[in-house]
């Protein structure tokens, strides 16, 4: 199937041509943290997981919101999802393979990355992360692509790609649970140290990962004669609609705990985030975009208009990913045990190499995208 | 083709010998040369669990923590890079890497704050380093088991296991780890100088105090303990009658966050 991402007009490898150019400029870059190592970056003795981590961490979410495609469909027979769901795993695939990227950006020494697997320490959450990323990863590639290739030869799908099928929807809930565990099971980290962090997870993860599939749809129609349908587009962007509204609601709860009791460890880090650091601008921004985002969703009529529910989906990533790809790192390393200050700001070498990631995570989205759309195209 | 694939076999089949024989012999030299741990001599101190009891009362001011500070640092060849050419202060600082050195009394004991402090304490600079935690977070989140704790309480760090992923950094309640951000051997005191006692490390990795395990097990007393003229004791906390406990059972102590329930080995005598 893979030769018909081969096979592309002028715009296509024009794309791909400019991703490749951003990968090859990130990837000098990487050689020269490579050699150097990670000093380059901006990270330090106290915020000790910087953008990269950020990424990794917001990118899972957008993984794990493939599954609000899949599950309907597959287990609700919500018949509507049935063109979309291979988008949904293929976004998916390309996210965790961005995650997988992140990490080993992130490693003081990539070349010792197998000593996971060579000693295995199932006390650590970073063990079990491995397993269900790399499990779902596996998953949605397998199911994807059998899936596909059954269509693109007008047969139904084998019965024995179900059980994969279901196994894959815990494990989208694994992915996310488990990234949060890696925070929320570190005591002194108060910022992170709260029971609402994996649910908060996964709600920005059912907001953001569904919102970006709504954008792709309309980018996908512009270009291919791919449609996804009004039904199936509307029924997802309500599933973004409820799932931002828990995401804004979990977080007024984690105000409130930290606000009204009024305990230092947990006030500082918000007072941090809001008030003292250099993320303030961007952290009130991040909230005005969710709850604009909130309001133009929620009310029927701008819901439905398309060119609304665009600049809704982009106010739920873009604020999603502030959330989450700035602050929810930063605002957990400062201030830093001893209750110093000490600020993080990515370098420029650190921007780049994270570029080139997201990049790499396009590319891989476009050519699993041209043979889903393609197979589509062949049997319509 | 037919040849090609011949030569090939020959080719794999000889590799394959080769390292059947190679792991053995390899093996065979291996054991004789090092073990799992630092050899034991005769003169080896041992302990049930190894603490330490700081004595902030001989302490007067951050001067006295520097000959402590100086001699951790040089005889395990922790980098300075504060006299690096070409570096930023940001960058230095964002680098440092340090193994015991003197907080304020806020900063070390940070849910033990007071409005209004004795003029001593509020002025005075405690020495602080990895707390050997009897339920380190720092092992538990280690994904290679590279940071571990040992039967006698020390946590160690295995540098060439340790695949620099800082999670142990984010677990550590403390402040107590350093990342190698840069080549530690490119730091001028370590150009000029290094201990051969003790190993220098690459980049890449994380490192910490390890309460001078190398040290003890040749029958010396930690580093900061012997230049400390009497504040810092070190022994065994498992031990009713030893140093430590002695100490203890005289003066009231405290120890830093006891709340988080990682229960440090280090006490401190304020």
């Amino acid at each position: 199937m893979l030769e018909t991402a081969l096979k592309g007009n002028r715009t296509y490898w024009v794309w791909l041509g400019i991703l490749a150019l951003i990968i090859g400029a990130g990837f000098v870059v990487y050689l020269q943290q490579f050699k150097i190592g990670l000093g380059i970056t901006g990270m330090s003795r106290d915020v000790s997981w910087g953008f990269y981590i950020a990424q990794f961490t917001f990118l899972v979410g957008v993984a794990a919101g493939g599954v609000m495609i899949v599950l309907p469909y597959y287990l609700h027979d919500y018949k509507a999802f049935g063109k979309i769901t291979i988008l949904g795993e293929f976004l998916a695939v390309s996210a965790i393979s961005m995650c997988l990227m992140f990490i080993i950006a992130d490693l003081g020494q990539p070349m010792r990355a197998l000593n996971v697997i060579l000693h295995p320490t199932p006390r650590s959450m970073l063990f079990y992360d491995m397993i269900v990323l790399n499990g779902y990863l596996f998953l949605n590639i397998f199911v994807g692509w059998i899936v596909l290739q059954c269509e693109r030869n007008s047969v139904p799908p084998p019965k024995w790609i179900k059980p994969f099928i279901y196994i894959s929807i815990p494990f989208a809930f694994g992915i996310h649970t488990v990234t949060a565990y890696l925070y929320c099971g570190l005591p002194g980290r108060h910022f992170w140290l709260t029971a609402i962090l994996a649910p908060r997870f996964l709600s920005s993860a059912f907001a953001a990962g569904p919102a970006f599939l709504i954008l792709l749809c309309f980018i996908l129609r512009k270009f291919t004669s791919f449609d996804a349908g009004e039904k199936a587009i509307q029924t997802v962007s309500k599933i973004v609609t409820y799932a931002i509204i828990a995401n804004v609601f979990f977080f007024g709860c984690e105000v409130f705990v930290a606000m009204y009791s009024g305990i230092p460890g947990h006030v500082v880090h918000l007072k941090y985030l809001f008030v003292d650091g250099i993320l303030a601008p961007w952290m009130w921004t991040s909230m005005a975009l969710m709850l604009l985002a909130i309001l133009l969703l929620l009310y029927p009529p701008t819901r439905r208009n398309e060119s609304v529910l665009i600049v809704a989906c982009i106010l739920v990533f873009a604020g999603t990913w502030i959330d989450k790809g700035l602050g929810m790192i930063s605002g957990g390393f400062v201030p830093n045990p001893l209750h110093q200050m000490n600020e993080y700001a990515p370098t420029g070498m650190e921007l780049m190499i994270t570029l080139a990631v997201w990049a790499a995570g396009f590319f891989i989205l476009t050519v699993l995208y041209k043979m889903a759309v393609t197979v589509k195209e062949e049997t319509a | 083709m037919e040849k090609s694939r011949r030569s090939f076999l020959k080719i794999a089949g000889v590799a394959a010998l080769g390292v059947g024989f190679t792991k053995p012999t390899l093996n065979a030299y291996a054991s004789s040369v090092v073990g799992p741990h630092p050899q034991i001599g005769d003169k080896a101190l041992s302990a049930h669990h190894w603490g330490m009891v700081i004595d902030t009362r001989k302490f007067h001011s951050e001067k006295d923590l520097e000959p402590i500070v100086e001699a951790c640092h040089k005889a395990h060849n922790v980098p300075d890079f504060s006299d690096m050419p070409n570096a930023t202060s940001a960058e230095k600082k964002r680098h440092e890497i340090k193994w015991i050195w003197g907080e304020p009394y806020h900063n070390a004991f940070t849910d033990k704050e007071n409005h209004y402090q004795s003029h001593r304490i509020e002025h005075l600079s405690f020495p602080v380093l990895c707390n050997h935690c009897e339920e380190p977070p720092c092992v538990l989140a280690c994904p290679t088991k590279a940071t571990f704790r040992r039967d006698d309480g020390i946590v160690l760090m295995d540098f060439h296991r340790c695949i620099g992923c800082r999670f142990c950094m984010a677990a550590c309640p403390y402040g107590s780890r350093s990342f190698n951000f840069v080549d530690p051997r490119r730091a001028e005191n370590l150009k000029e100088e290094t201990c051969p006692d003790f190993p220098t490390r690459m980049k890449g990795v994380v490192e910490k105090c390890n309460l001078c395990a190398e040290r003890l097990a040749k029958g010396l007393q930690p580093a900061c303990a012997e230049a400390s003229k009497g504040a810092i004791a070190v022994g065994d906390l498992g031990d009713p009658h030893s140093n430590v406990r002695v100490l203890l059972e005289h003066n009231f102590s405290i120890r830093r966050k006891p709340s988080l329930g990682t229960e440090p080995s280090v006490y401190y005598i304020v």
